[in-house]
């Protein structure tokens, strides 16, 4: 069987997923054939390399995958589908925009959001904000799954390059979408999907201005920033930072709430930390209920006595 | 001009969910059911756009059982022109929900056709790509600005790197994300208003749409383990040592 493994990247670097997503991979049944549409993107098939199960990189290196639409990548993705019997990406707002557009147009159901591969076409997912877990049996001829880079630890991988098959664009572009820009956020931080330590801040902080302590604590531990939605939606930070059933989904080693009071939605995002500490005014915080360790009290007095503890060592 | 918005009855999001007593399924009885909020926020985009003259006519429509129609009167409360019910008991998976609303966007030819990012029950995030794919209509997914030009859309669109500006030509789909906007809310003269607008039933069969059976069977469904409750610390002195010596994670 032959997998193919659509590869989230910015034409300059791997998206952190790409290694989870290989060892997601490994666990089916079949050979796999890594997807790069980029442009001149070339060098980043180097960090392929060969094992048992790895074959080949597809490298589709054009000027209009600079910024790939979700109309042209899933016109590729059909074309080249019909060979392969899994087709994989994760469950990034990347993968989500393109994978459900090709299977329709293939005919096929498909799976988002998989945590765990139990066989060959049995796979579990969360339902109802993560409170939760289907396990499906997907009878597809073509599986076509996107995977949750949280739930699978990544590959490490060393080696000889894989051997890199190049195509050549074979997409007629219509150009009835067009890509205008993007607003990237600058990140100075370790990304929320690979971070060991996150600092998450929520409507207690109250401003933009009194945000920056979770800043501050965020780089006294060398951790991400993440958010609540109130957060926000209140535009104390960009809606890449938000966690939860509609944002990102992490599971660090250690996760610090700060003013969030832990709705469901939130919770969706990060349950599966390994070490979640809560700091909340309110004793009744949902937040508590999950947390390995809570602080009861104002965050203003809490967090900058935390900061500067962590100056003492 | 006219935009098909598509509104999903689902479990009210702010209520605890459990399972059947033999753990086969969901248990929704007796729990308050809402529209999907995402959906919400779609019909206020296309409500908005029809206050600024953009586009003439709202229609919402909703796949379901009868019991839909209500979440049909709340988008005719809030201002929806008619609505639509496709009624069916089958079980209506992504695909399937795709090519019926395909399938009625053929009979009505709305240029714009607004669904929510994800129903917050199944949590799919599918139907609105689903349905650009089978339309071969170009998509906005996950917008959170939406500006309507002759014959073109300006979406930006929230992506896990920050946000993405597209121009797309109509006809279009778009499916919207939590901050396009703050839905308003129906109003007492709107909700008995909303009964004497149009409400029509349609079937599958009218629209010609098989309901084939889902390629896949749902094995199981259970409760992940919760997370333990811990404990309350009193100082930040306490916290960092447990974290350094128990947690060991600093
Ligand atoms: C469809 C849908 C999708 C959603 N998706 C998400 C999602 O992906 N992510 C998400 O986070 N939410 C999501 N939500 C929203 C979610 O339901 C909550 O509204 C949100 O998480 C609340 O954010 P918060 O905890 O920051 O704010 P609040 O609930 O207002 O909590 C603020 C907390 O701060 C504490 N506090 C205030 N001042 C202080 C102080 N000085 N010191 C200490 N503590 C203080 C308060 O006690 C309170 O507990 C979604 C909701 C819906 C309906
Ligand atoms: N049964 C339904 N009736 C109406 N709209 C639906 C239905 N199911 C899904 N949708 C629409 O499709 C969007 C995405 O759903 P999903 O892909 O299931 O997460 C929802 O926000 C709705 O706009």
């Amino acid at each position: 069987m032959k997998t193919l493994l659509i590869v989230e990247h910015n034409n300059e670097s791997l998206n952190a997923s790409t290694f989870s997503m290989l060892s997601a991979a490994m666990l089916l049944p079949s050979i796999i054939t890594v997807l790069i549409a980029g442009s001149q993107c070339e060098p980043l098939t180097a960090f392929f390399k060969k094992n048992e199960k790895i074959e080949k990189v597809i490298l589709l290196d054009s000027p209009d995958y600079q910024t790939p639409l979700a109309e042209d990548l899933a016109a590729l993705i059909v074309k080249l589908a019909p060979e392969y019997d899994y087709v994989l990406a994760p469950a990034s707002t990347f993968g989500k925009n393109i994978l459900p557009r090709a299977a329709a147009i293939l005919g096929l159901s498909m799976l988002s959001d998989v945590l765990h591969i139990h066989e060959a076409d049995l796979f579990t997912r969360p339902i109802y904000a993560g409170n939760v877990l289907e396990t499906v049996r997907l009878k597809e001829k073509i599986k076509f799954l996107t995977l949750r880079p949280s739930s699978f630890s990544p590959m490490s991988m060393q080696g000889e390059a894989v051997p890199v098959e190049k195509i050549a664009d074979p997409i007629v572009h219509e150009r009835r979408a067009q890509f205008i820009d993007h607003e990237l956020t600058v990140y100075s931080r370790p990304e929320l999907q690979s971070a060991r330590t996150i600092i998450a801040g929520g409507r207690g902080l109250q401003n933009k201005e009194n945000f920056k302590l979770i800043e501050q604590l965020a780089d006294k531990l060398g951790a991400a920033v993440g958010a609540s939605r109130a957060a926000v939606d209140a535009g104390f930070i960009s809606n890449d930072f938000q966690i939860g059933q509609t944002g990102k989904v992490v599971a660090p080693d250690l996760y610090i709430a700060v003013g969030i009071s832990g709705a469901i939605q939130h919770l969706a995002g990060m349950k599966n930390s390994k070490v979640v500490v809560a700091i909340n005014k309110d004793p009744d915080a949902p937040i508590f209920q999950g947390a390995d360790y809570g602080l009861v009290g104002d965050l203003f007095e809490i967090v900058p006595q935390l900061i500067a503890e962590l100056d003492k060592d | 001009m006219k935009a098909l918005v598509a509104v999903k009855r689902v479990v009210d999001p702010y209520v605890k969910i459990h399972l059947k007593p033999d753990g086969s399924a969901v248990d929704l009885n007796s729990l308050k059911m809402v529209m999907n909020p995402f959906d919400e926020i779609a019909l206020e985009e296309a409500l908005r756009l029809r206050e600024q003259g953009k586009i003439q006519e709202v229609i919402a429509v909703s796949l379901g059982s009868v019991a839909s129609q209500e979440t049909l009167r709340h988008a005719l409360a809030l201002g929806a022109d008619s609505a639509i019910l496709i009624q069916t008991d089958a079980w209506l998976y992504p695909l399937i929900t795709a090519k019926l609303l395909a399938a009625l966007a053929g009979q009505l030819s709305p240029q714009l056709i607004m669904l929510g990012k994800q129903a917050i029950d199944s949590d799919n995030n599918q139907v609105g790509q689903m349905l650009a794919g089978l339309l071969n209509w170009p998509q906005g997914t996950f917008v959170s600005r939406v500006t309507m030009e002759a014959d073109r859309l300006v979406v930006k669109r929230e992506i896990d790197t920050g946000l993405e500006t597209l121009s797309l030509q109509l006809p279009a789909v778009l499916t919207s994300d939590l901050r396009l906007n703050t839905p308003r809310y129906a109003t007492l003269p709107n909700i008995v208003k909303a009964k004497q607008k149009p409400l029509s039933v349609m079937t599958p069969e009218q629209l010609q749409v098989v309901m084939e059976a889902p390629h896949y069977e749902v094995i199981k469904v259970e409760m992940p383990r919760a997370r333990k409750s811990g404990v309350k610390l009193n100082s930040v002195a306490e916290l960092i040592e447990k974290l350094k010596t128990e947690a060991k994670v600093l």
